[in-house]
């Protein structure tokens, strides 16, 4: 391991390179709630050409190498993979190389934070859509490497419908570039779209140009408040199915709704069985227009009542609400885990009350609340994993979760990735044969399995 | 002089035994660690991450590390422990954390137990617990270090009111860097006022004032103004003689020892009188007194903890104090009220920079604001008004690199608003400011919000 340790030293200098065991304890772990492993040595490049060295060096010397933004990952995909592991920093390879107005595209390092490059389009009139809850620090690379979704996701789609190119280095350290700074693009294979998602086990990100879109004129933000969450969720298939895409569409069962009201004081109603928050953007006309409907449909479907927000202020109380959902549930409970299992839309209600009764029947406690419009609902249990006895029965209860998000037709996880945590389960939702050929695929581009082993596709 | 006894008895060694006992130790710190959920927001507002791209010297890896010097994880504390320390107590995580863990409470009760473990080192010793644990013998010495700070030092004569370290000085300048310092006052608040009682006049409220070290030997000025200030709205005024430190020095370098003597001696000479309020001007001193005065006092005297609460719940930032409990309904000059006469006043335009221990610990925010407008100016909001300066207390001595480049970006941000005065209601944040500022050359002064509503009543011919 020193051999390796003084290669990388020469590459990006003392300064960059830690190994002390007292920082490497600080990358032993990300945002899901798994065991920690404690890596080698923490290298921070602060250039492209580095980056490449770096892969070379442990490539050459076959060490396993993660990736790893601001590590608010979910799955575990930051985890080291070995206690001989290299973690690669993206923290200093956070430069926006480029916003162009006329092409409407940037691109960037891996390590600029999300919500960085929002507003930084947004003063040039312009919209970055994709905003995952930790936008505050995720960065791009990491939102690429898996996908990641947010609020926006029923109308203007998630990450990889923004990726439009990526240039990468490969296991061995060669420099491949995919995509363009073009709409279209159909040379060679997709191999950006092949690594949107890919959670670090194919190559390392050097650069990505990313579609930007016009910033919509105007926007309507409305609550709505229902006896029961049957009832809202009920509200959200009729949404969709009166062809109307709101920009955001979430709910809020009744347990977040009394943590929300608990710890900010906003005058939530607490009795409601559920809220839906709704906001419709685009032209101020048709803002107008799908408003009017909508709030219709919440009266018709149900709703004792619907607030329209006047101004700024209260759309920002609104959404403040929805934001300080999952603060006001971590508060509740040392250990909270945060699931994203996702179904087609119009099995929300099924789902809802599916997680209902799983949480009677484990005797846990689970708030739900999320992205009702894209079917990525966020059931949330709080516990405490030093009660041994109730973290069997969450393990126990979040399996079920998956089962029966896979029998109505929908997906493991919206956003939050493959990982580790979700490593064990993937042949229930795509079958074996599917995993080999994953497999396959990972072994060809990656034959000495250092591109974070272990995630994804399981050990290869 | 009073010698400080021990209250615990040294842990011991870096002994494999004695490094279980530390973790046992920490053990108590396991309920408040527990809360974090590693999510990892704290880095989006770590003022000292943002230069370094740690982890270590974020929130979330520092817990991590307790954590894992609770379960035996290391050797020896001591690396923990430097990573511990480089961090600028602003309270910027806590103020933003997801789930709510005391973030500052946490560091300073984990400083205290390696403190403890390791001692303090010598020179820590001699500054805590035998000058600032004695108010009277940490005023003279100060006195005495005043008079002879002129022969090593020279006034640059710039808008701050900065002096850098003479040529004169190859011996001193080191420790000095190139620090643009603010002098120490000619006379101290506490000589020029060594005690105030007067009663309650037309506000009907008496308000005891902490002083705070900056401000009685740095920055008397802002004390004699609020003493004015109360004169001038009736607010009957008590400092007693022999105010100290509010201890947060010694807090932050795990000196439990002093920080609770200077608890106890400053309870018993704030109970030697009746009033409604105790006030301060620095943001520092309120937030020490108010959160950690009773969250980290351990002594055992009797009916002590009783006597803290009380006058923590008392305490007051100043601006607060003027513009929510100085209440005029039926006075045409109250601070809030529009009735000043300022037509002959020329508006200034002034930016104001929030203090980590106003907005963050303790959540005042439109006060000092108010105060500003009501001294007749004009605020201009800075970009990131509420970032920390890269003070932090000793964190300046220690890491004076990372401090000036956390404060350099505060500099650029006052700068651009183009205006000519920064005010900010906490003097240790103009310490650093100052710095910052005479280090560009910039001609803008930088002021606490009561000096301009003072000198706005001057103007006025109100006091």
């Amino acid at each position: 391991m020193q051999g390796v340790i003084d290669e990388l030293q020469k590459i990006v200098g003392r300064e960059n390179l830690l190994t002390r065991k007292e920082d490497m304890v600080t990358y032993s772990y990300d945002a899901a709630v798994l065991d920690s492993v404690v890596p080698s040595a923490a290298v921070m490049p602060e250039t492209s050409e580095e980056l490449g060295e770096i892969v070379k060096v442990c490539s050459r010397q076959r060490v396993p190498l993660t990736v790893r933004g601001s590590g608010t990952n979910l799955s575990g995909g930051t985890i080291p993979s070995s206690t001989s592991g290299v973690v690669l920093l993206t923290g200093k390879l956070n430069k926006i190389l480029e916003i162009n107005e006329a092409d409407m595209y940037a691109v960037v390092q891996p390590g600029v934070v999300t919500a960085t490059l929002a507003a930084a389009v947004e003063k040039k009139g312009l919209f970055y859509p994709p905003d995952p809850g930790s936008q505050a620090v995720s960065t791009i690379g990491g939102n690429v490497a898996e996908n990641a979704g947010g609020l926006r996701g029923l109308k203007y789609g998630v990450t990889k419908d923004y990726v439009m190119g990526i240039s990468f280095f490969d296991a061995m350290g060669e420099h491949v570039k995919s995509g363009s700074r073009t709409v279209k693009c159909a040379t060679g294979y997709n191999l950006a779209g092949m690594m949107v998602g890919s959670e670090g086990t194919l190559g390392v990100m050097d650069e990505i140009i990313l579609k930007l879109i016009p910033l919509p004129k105007a926007r309507k933000s409305m609550v709505a408040v229902y006896k029961t969450i049957e009832k809202a969720s009920e509200t959200v298939a009729a949404i969709i199915a009166n062809r109307i895409v709101p920009a955001t569409l979430e709910i809020l069962d009744n347990f977040t709704i009394r943590a929300v009201e608990a710890y900010s004081r906003a005058g939530l109603p607490v009795d409601a069985g559920a809220l839906l928050l709704i906001e419709v953007d685009g032209h101020p006309g048709q803002v107008e227009d799908e408003g009017r409907d909508v709030e219709e449909l919440c009266r018709k479907l149900g709703a004792d009542s619907i607030k329209v927000a006047s101004d700024d202020t209260e759309r920002e109380k609104i959404w403040s609400a929805r934001r300080s959902a999952l603060s006001a549930l971590a508060k509740l409970k040392p250990t909270l885990v945060l699931e994203d299992a996702t179904v087609p839309r119009s099995q929300i209600p099924a789902m809802v009350r599916a997680l209902q009764e799983i949480a009677v029947k484990y005797k846990i406690e689970i708030g739900t609340f999320g992205h009702a419009g894209d079917g990525n609902l966020h059931p949330t249990i709080l516990t405490d994993k030093r009660n041994k006895e109730e973290w069997h029965r969450v393990e126990s209860a979040i399996e079920e979760i998956f089962d029966k998000a896979l029998a109505l037709g929908g997906t493991l996880s919206g956003e939050h990735g493959t990982g580790l945590a979700k490593a064990p389960f993937l042949e229930k939702e795509t079958g074996i044969s599917s995993i080999l050929f994953s497999r396959r695929l990972r072994k060809a581009m990656d034959p000495y399995g250092i591109l974070n082993p272990g995630k994804v596709t399981g050990v290869i | 002089m009073v010698e400080i006894k021990k209250t615990v008895p040294k842990m011991g060694t870096k002994s494999e035994a004695g490094m279980k006992k530390l973790a046992n130790r920490l053990k108590e710190l396991e309920d408040q660690l527990v809360v974090c959920i590693r999510c990892g927001m704290c880095q989006s507002v770590c003022p000292l991450f943002e230069q370094t791209r740690r982890e270590a010297d974020v929130a979330r890896g520092k817990l991590a590390l307790l954590d894992g010097l609770g379960k035996n994880l290391f050797t020896d504390p001591d690396g923990v422990d430097e990573r511990l320390n480089k961090c600028l107590l602003c309270g910027s995580c806590a103020a933003n954390c997801p789930s709510g863990v005391n973030v500052v409470e946490i560091f300073i009760k984990a400083r205290a137990i390696l403190a403890e473990f390791k001692g303090l080192s010598p020179m820590k010793k001699l500054i805590f617990r035998k000058m600032l644990a004695n108010p009277s013998t940490f005023d003279n010495l100060t006195e005495w270090a005043g008079k002879f700070q002129g022969i090593f030092t020279k006034d640059e004569k710039n808008a701050q009111g900065t002096s850098c370290a003479r040529l004169v000085a190859p011996l001193i300048s080191p420790l000095i860097n190139d620090r643009h310092i603010l002098p120490m006052a000619a006379k101290p608040l506490h000589k020029t006022t060594p005690m105030i009682n007067t009663a309650p006049g037309r506000s009907g409220l008496k308000a005891a004032i902490f002083t705070g070290c900056i401000i009685d030997k740095i920055f008397p000025a802002i004390g004699h103004d609020l003493i004015d200030i109360f004169k001038y709205h009736g607010v009957g005024t008590y400092i007693p003689q022999g105010e100290g430190c509010c201890g947060i020095p010694a807090l932050a370098s795990g000196d439990m020892a002093t920080f609770e003597k200077l608890v106890e001696y400053h309870i018993k000479l704030f109970d030697q009188e009746q009033f409604d309020y105790l006030i301060t001007a620095c943001a520092t001193c309120t937030s020490t007194i108010k959160k950690l005065w009773p969250s980290i006092y351990e002594g055992k005297s009797s009916g002590i903890r009783e006597k803290i609460g009380r006058l923590s719940e008392k305490t007051l930032d100043i601006n607060q104090f003027l513009v929510n409990k100085v209440s005029f309904s039926n006075d045409t000059q109250g601070i809030k009220s529009e009735n000043f006469n300022q037509n002959n006043v020329r508006k200034t335009r002034v930016t104001y920079h929030d203090p980590c221990h106003l907005k963050k610990s303790l959540g005042v925010i439109s006060e000092p604001r108010d105060v500003i407008r009501a001294s007749g100016k004009e605020l201009v909001e800075m970009e990131g008004s509420d970032k920390c300066c890269g003070m932090g207390g000793s964190f300046n001595l220690y890491h004076y690199g990372i401090s000036s480049k956390i404060g350099n970006l505060k500099q650029k941000n006052i700068a651009d608003t183009g205006c000519d005065t920064v005010a900010t209601g906490c003097p240790a944040c103009m310490v650093q400011i100052s710095d910052m500022l005479a280090k560009e050359h910039l001609d803008i002064k930088v002021r606490h919000p009561i000096q301009l509503y003072a000198d706005f009543l001057r103007e006025q011919k109100l006091i």
